[in-house]
């Protein structure tokens, strides 16, 4: 079967449970083709000949009853995998494997799948182009040398490259949603407490959100099923009543009322994402939704709360990464010396640069000013969409103010590299759960997509939402194989 | 002028002045596990044998809240009569140290557990109140060792994460005397409660000691410098002694006082500098995102009070009030849980006054000679209840008792069993009594012939004589009464 990759989920889970496809044939498909893309450098770290040898194993006594039998699947390098190197795409965690797992990959194992491999990704989840990882930048298979966006850069590339039927990102300003965007693929960031966080590279704490990254909604509502866990292992895991999303779904949207935000129509936003916008609003309302203008004021001031709040609470996740337990360590004369050199020659510049923005509004002196005002702000943007929510069910905006960029292009503007995140970061802000779906392309024929966000705990209803708004659209990925020689 | 008895000033010249001491102390919750993981916290065990994966601070792990500990400072905080916050916030303070893992301790900075409360103490002029400021609960770091190696240093984690009050006082405090008080009825009032074992060789119980001082008569505070991490009552003595007079030779001398932190050198008792206030870390506290704010019902807080048991303050007044003891036997006696518990076993059979005596006098000498802790008593209470009612029942002397109880020393014995095995049971049979003292008397014709014609300061002789012959077991109020009539 030489189709096996272009399959989506849905259907390998189908094929594999009718006994068509085993595990080995799948999982050897999707291994050839990974083999084959190394071009996109979406792996940093592969484990294919363990994945090969689960698959046979899984063949051998097939337990057919799990949602991803046998199902070969990469993951984003910010999961920890036990016995398997996990290094956030830094050089300080070059050379750690973890004796754990985290709770969100224990998930997707205990349903039967198969880890082949970690999936590049900006160094700590910190940036959106995937030009920050240790280990490279990642192409995105749209076309040569175009930025897969990021954090989830990896994750997107191998998606939308059919390199995994699916997988795993993480979303702490957009991270899942923007690469989602600038592949022509699903990103769903869920409500901040629905994936436990733990076993995930902390970046900011009180921000970070797993979720599923897959080519169409339905397969992204079953891995979110799958996922989606209360974890007493941490403390931030909410425990409330979760759907079977996948089952749940419906295209039955009429009558949901959509609001469209005022205060997205930033200054400067190219006319085809104007366009894009309209012709959202367009299918919405031909899927039977009801569109109202809604008002979120404090939209401008989220970029600048973000760009406060993550670097403060990344400043101090990561000071334990410090050369004396694990990971990296440079030699130093003493302490001080060796924790300098260490984090110096050990952390990337924008990773730098976070901590140092994070040390500072953290300072005395400059606390009130700037954190404490970025938590009493992030209430204010919060109340937005508590407000807003009074009247509508979901709210419909752009992904990103552009299309995916080349590589190189923004990388000694690091302020026009944050603004990719303008239309994600409130959602971070505010908890909610929001989706990106493809719906459309640019002049250059490259992706654009549109966010949905519902409200808390309410993915089922953004996932019908996209799921209607999907057939209607109609999105089809452009994807040529170029990189495969 | 009896009021000022115990008040501690420094002389210096024509001033006088005065000590002003606030205590940070550091108490380690008694807890099988740890503030934010279930590693245990067994003291002693072998390095980095007690220690998980949260403690190590690994990529991914977070902090989930041990409530036993939680309950553990509320029941401080309900002992220490303080307020306790129904919510509170756990924060980060950031800072970089090798037995740091996570680069951060978890603690409680703008809104901790518990707020206000109050100390009693006793001092031997009377009693004195000392505010507390707070309560909050953090996190222990690990310990670094510096001396195993020429050019390294060892970690080792097994502390990390271990739970710690810290038990903040106001400046209250003005003399060594009274901070050897206050930590002892600290200490006194934890153990009671079950919260902190008040160790202090094993680091349980530690403190951080403010001292300024100021000339006599005057409101304003000096300058402070703080102590670090002194882990002894005597050394805190010591310590704010130096440091006292130091900071008076500097005001006496024209010179200023810097705020700054500073270590007790115990070899050479003195003080000195640490950092600078310039030097002062900045600690960039925040709360933690990985931990929600605690929230505490009112049925929680209650559910806790119940659990209290009667602390020394209240135990005291009981045994003042019903087993009409001194303040100073009553002091004594509640000062810790173990002696009282002690004592009330001991009452429970036998004459409180006889038993109060016995503790307080021939017990504490033999335990304090042995280097005992009451717990250690080879001595039970129940048999020091039998051995008590021996005596008030005149089955031996008090004189006997002694011997039966250094006896009882050597190894927990039934007093019951060592009188019977060795004979001494009090001869309190008039009849075999006056056979005895007969025989005195015949023995000693001559003296009682001169007893008889007005030397009556013979009698003690003749009792004495008895006494000797029946191997002091005769029932002396017998023997005088019968010598009285035979002679």
């Amino acid at each position: 079967m030489s189709d096996i990759t272009k399959q989506s989920l849905s259907e390998l889970v189908e094929n594999i449970k009718g006994k068509k496809l085993s595990s080995s044939e799948v999982t050897k498909a999707f291994v050839e083709r990974s083999e084959k893309s190394k071009e996109l450098n979406a792996y940093i770290t592969e484990d294919y000949a363990n994945a090969l040898n689960k698959a046979k194993k899984f063949d051998e006594k097939p337990n057919l009853d799990l949602k991803l039998p046998g199902i070969p699947m990469a993951v984003k390098d910010l999961f920890c995998t036990k016995d398997l190197r996990t290094t956030a795409g830094s050089k300080i965690l070059n050379n750690f494997v973890p004796t754990y797992e985290s709770t969100v990959t224990q998930n997707i194992w205990n349903e039967g799948a198969i880890l082949i491999g970690k999936l590049n990704c900006d160094e700590f989840a910190m940036g959106s182009s995937n030009e920050t990882s240790f280990f490279g930048n990642v192409q995105n298979p749209i076309d040569k040398n175009l930025v897969p966006g990021g954090s989830s850069g990896g994750s997107s590339s191998a998606v939308a490259a059919q390199l995994t039927p699916i997988t795993i990102g993480t979303d702490t300003g957009g991270s899942i949603r923007q690469p989602a965007s600038f592949t022509g693929t699903v990103g769903l960031k869920p409500t901040y407490g629905s994936c436990s966080r733990y076993g995930i590279v902390a970046f900011a704490s009180s921000l970070d959100q797993a979720g599923p990254m897959a080519q169409n909604v339905k397969d992204c509502a079953l891995l979110q099923e799958i996922i989606s866990t209360y974890d007493e292992k941490d403390s931030t895991s909410i425990d409330f009543k979760r759907n079977v999303y996948s089952k749940e779904l419906t295209k039955d949207i009429k009558g949901k009322k959509i609001g469209i935000p005022k205060e997205y129509r930033v200054d400067g936003m190219p006319k085809e994402i104007e366009d894009l916008w309209k012709k959202g609003i367009e299918y919405a309302k031909d899927c039977g939704a009801e569109i109202i203008d809604i008002s979120l004021p404090h939209t401008n001031y989220a970029l600048p709360t973000y760009y406060i709040v993550a670097p403060a609470e990344a400043s101090s996740n990561l000071a334990r990464y410090d050369g004396v337990k694990y990971g990296f360590r440079a030699e130093g004369e003493n302490l001080i010396d060796m924790y300098e050199k260490t984090r110096s020659e050990g952390f990337g510049a924008e990773v730098q640069r976070r901590i140092m923005i994070g040390t500072y509004v953290l300072s005395s002196g400059y606390y009130d000013a700037y954190y404490l005002k970025a938590q009493k702000v992030r209430k204010l943007i919060k109340n937005d969409f508590d407000d807003a929510y009074k009247k509508v069910d979901a709210i419909l905006t752009p992904s990103t103010p552009s299309s995916a960029f080349k590589i190189g292009e923004k990388t000694n503007d690091p302020v026009s590299m944050y603004l990719n995140d303008i239309f994600t970061v409130p959602v971070n802000l505010a908890g909610l759960p929001g989706i990106s779906i493809p719906a459309g392309h640019d002049a250059k024929g490259y992706p654009l997509g549109l966010q949905i966000i519902g409200k808390a705990f309410d993915e089922q209803n953004i996932l019908n939402i996209a799921y209607a708004m999907e057939e209607k659209i109609n999105f089809k990925n452009n994807i040529t194989d170029w990189w495969i020689k | 002028m009896s009021k000022n008895k115990s008040e501690y000033l420094i002389n210096r010249h024509d001033n006088q002045y005065e000590v002003v001491i606030g205590l940070e102390v550091h108490a380690q919750v008694t807890s099988e596990s740890k503030l934010f993981s279930t590693s245990a916290t067994k003291f002693g065990a072998e390095p980095n044998t007690q220690v998980s994966l949260v403690d190590a601070a690994f990529p991914g792990m977070l902090p989930v809240i041990n409530e036993y500990c939680v309950k553990q400072a509320i029941k401080t905080g309900i002992g220490l009569k303080a307020k306790i916050n129904k919510r509170s916030v756990f924060d980060r303070k950031n800072y970089f140290y090798a037995d740091l893992p996570q680069g951060y301790q978890i603690s409680q900075f703008k809104d901790p557990i518990v707020g206000e409360g109050k100390v009693i103490l006793d001092m031997p002029d009377g009693q004195k109140e000392v505010g507390i400021e707070r309560l909050h609960l953090e996190q222990d770091a690990g310990k670094s060792i510096h001396d195993l190696d020429p050019k390294n240093t060892f970690v080792d984690l097994n502390r990390s994460g271990v739970a710690l009050m810290e038990i903040v006082s106001k400046p209250d405090l003005r003399s060594p005397d009274e901070v050897n008080a206050y930590i002892k009825k600290l200490r006194s009032i934890m153990r009671y409660l079950g919260t902190c074992d008040g160790n202090m060789q094993e680091g349980s119980l530690r403190a951080d000691v403010n001292v300024s001082v100021r000339k006599k008569g005057s409101k304003e505070f000096g300058t402070r410098c703080e102590i670090k991490n002194v882990n002894s009552i005597k050394f805190m003595q010591m310590a704010i002694e130096y440091e006292a007079n130091r900071q008076v030779d500097l005001i006496e001398d024209g010179q200023t006082i810097d705020q700054e932190t500073r270590l007790f050198d115990t070899k050479k008792n003195e003080t000195r500098s640490m950092r600078s206030k310039e030097d002062a870390h900045d600690y960039r506290y925040f709360p933690d995102p990985d931990l929600l704010p605690l929230e505490i019902s009112d049925d929680f807080i209650e559910n806790l009070k119940s659990e209290i048991p009667e602390l020394p303050d209240e135990k005291k007044k009981r045994f003042i009030e019903k087993f009409k003891l001194s303040p100073y036997e009553a002091n004594i006696l509640v000062s810790d849980i173990e002696t009282s518990n002690y004592f009330e076993n001991v009452i429970k059979k036998s004459d409180v006054k006889l038993a109060t005596n016995w503790i307080i006098g021939e017990l504490f000498a033999a335990l304090n000679e042995k280097n005992l802790e009451i717990t250690e008593s080879p001595i039970s209470a129940g048999n020091l209840s039998k051995l008590i009612n021996l005596i008030k029942d005149g089955t031996i002397s008090g004189k006997i008792a002694k011997t039966v109880f250094e006896q009882m020393m050597k190894g927990d014995k039934d007093p019951q069993k060592i009188v019977e095995e060795k004979g001494l049971k009090q001869e309190s049979d008039p009849k075999a009594l006056e056979a005895l003292i007969d025989k005195v008397i015949d023995d000693n014709r001559d003296k009682a012939t001169e007893y008889k014609s007005g030397k009556v300061k013979l009698f003690g002789f003749f009792v004495g004589q008895v006494m000797k012959v029946s191997g002091g077991k005769a029932n002396p109020q017998l023997v005088n009464e019968i010598l009285k009539k035979k002679l």
